[in-house]
């Protein structure tokens, strides 16, 4: 296992993205946080800003891989409330790259109804995007090392790591 | 893992096709009742249309009737935004002589992704699993007395949400359970999933010789059956049975094995009654019984369409895997 951010470098990402977060909301929107890391991250996000717990996401049946890779389940969804209309939400990811995950998470708020802005909270940024689609808070642009495979292994502590080949 | 069983599983032990639950393993039956139960919303519904298995074709090749079966099935494969085509074999092709091999052929050239079989003769679903072109997943949905997997499976998994893990459990099935592919069915998922305690309460007419086999425990009195059990799976007495010579009458079993509230007084207080319906009130089971707090009848029926979400997911996800 190849540690690409160690924990005391990721708890600096993660409050850099906390500060930014806290300066843009005057009240807490509803936080959403997609599975697995994203959940992680959006745990310790509330937990800092004394924040309710925040929503949990499972998207893998709303992706567009499973003609490759089949069905990956990941977590439940929960705390979902069960219409959306007008909320405000800040949705949670631990690392953005593509932006098909984000894609899918989209897709799955809108089978709720109409929310009425979303944002959208990344810990880490890899660069490579496939769409349109940009974080509104990030906690550190990984740059030229975004180059290379990475997650979150967590939830305690969390650290940015290379996964095993695959 | 030997025999028919094997066709059902990849080379490294994933689920290809849903023929049986006889000699799954435990990790997979697990795996099969986590996702359904992912595909529940947290008010316990079904999840609301997901695109998941968008462009799948799935046939409904349905060679016995069942509109009940059929049904969710179809309700299933819609919240996974496939499209499905139902077949009523007894009236289509077979009826003009074609044979089912040829039948089948056609539907591959069709672009079909999964079959869905019922069948009158056991066996019928291996038949066509072994002949099927490779990224073809084929789910058994009933044949003859042989098997019905997915509700073996929605049994299992209405036992694990109710009482927790099987392997800590005593289940107790009462009735035919010589003509029932439900129960056989089930005492192969219990077993696999390590339960201790499996009991066959009937007359002997109705209890299949090989039970002791299987590991089940055979009672010919429901009290004594009943004993202090945590879930309590009563099977439909099927109409036809009482033409033949297994049973007096339908009063008679009613006097003798019929599930009323003093009688589920010998289960545990807090057992679960269950039933694979249709349901015949005052057969097999009092309006009480039906209609009161320990039957989680209807609860069966909406953990069957998440199991069979959960079933076309996997096995369409492994045969993806397998042509790709």
């Amino acid at each position: 296992m190849t540690e690409i951010r160690s924990a005391a470098q990721v708890e600096k990402a993660l409050s850099q993205l906390t500060d930014q977060v806290r300066d843009a909301f005057s009240e807490p929107p509803l936080v959403i946080g997609l599975h697995t890391g994203g959940v992680w991250v959006a745990n310790a996000l509330c937990q800092r800003l004394g924040w309710p717990s925040p929503a949990t996401l499972d998207v893998s049946l709303y992706r567009d891989d499973f003609d490759t890779t089949g069905l990956k389940r990941s977590g439940a969804t929960e705390g979902m409330p069960a219409q959306l209309q007008g909320d405000h939400i800040l949705l949670v990811d631990d690392v953005l790259f593509t932006g098909r995950t984000v894609r899918a998470a989209l897709n799955v708020l809108f089978d709720y109804g109409r929310p009425g802005r979303i944002d959208l909270a990344i810990l880490f940024d890899r660069g490579g995007r496939e769409l349109p689609i940009q974080p509104s808070f990030l906690g550190e642009d990984l740059g030229a090392m975004g180059q290379s495979r990475c997650k979150l292994s967590g939830p305690e502590p969390l650290v940015l790591i290379a996964p095993r080949s695959e | 893992m030997h025999g028919p069983a094997s066709l059902q599983l990849t080379p490294d032990g994933r689920l290809k096709h849903l023929l049986t639950t006889e000699g799954l393993p435990k990790s997979l039956i697990t795996e099969l009742l986590d996702t359904a139960e992912s595909f529940l919303s947290s008010q316990g519904q079904p999840v609301k249309k997901v695109p998941l298995l968008r462009g799948r074709t799935v046939v409904n090749l349905f060679f016995e009737n069942s509109t009940r079966t059929r049904t969710t099935f179809d309700i299933a494969a819609h919240r996974l935004s496939a499209d499905v085509v139902n077949l009523d074999i007894r009236t289509s092709s077979t009826a003009k002589g074609e044979t089912l091999f040829d039948t089948l052929k056609n539907l591959e050239a069709m672009q079909a992704d999964l079959f869905v079989v019922r069948h009158s003769a056991g066996g019928a679903p291996f038949f066509i699993a072994n002949r099927v072109t490779p990224h073809i997943a084929v789910i058994n949905a009933g044949d003859g007395t042989h098997a019905h997997p997915t509700q073996g499976l929605l049994d299992l998994m209405t036992i694990r949400k109710h009482k927790g893990d099987p392997a800590n459990l005593s289940v107790a099935i009462v009735g035919d359970l010589k003509h029932s592919r439900v129960a056989r069915s089930l005492i192969h998922g219990l077993k696999g999933m390590g339960c201790p305690d499996i009991r066959a309460i009937g007359p002997g007419t109705l209890l299949p010789s090989d039970l002791p086999h299987l590991g089940v425990q055979t009672f010919h009195s429901l009290a004594d059956g009943l004993a202090g059990v945590d879930v309590v799976v009563l099977l439909r007495l099927q109409k036809e049975r009482m033409s033949s010579a297994l049973l007096p009458s339908e009063r008679e079993f009613f006097n003798l094995y019929g599930m009323t509230e003093e009688r589920l007084k010998w289960a545990d207080p807090n057992a679960i009654v269950m039933h694979p319906g249709p349901i015949n009130r005052g057969v097999e089971i009092a309006n009480e019984v039906a209609d009161g707090p320990q039957a989680v009848i209807l609860d069966q029926v909406t953990n069957g369409i998440a199991i069979r979400m959960a079933v076309m997911a996997m096995t369409l996800s492994t045969q993806q895997e397998v042509s790709s």
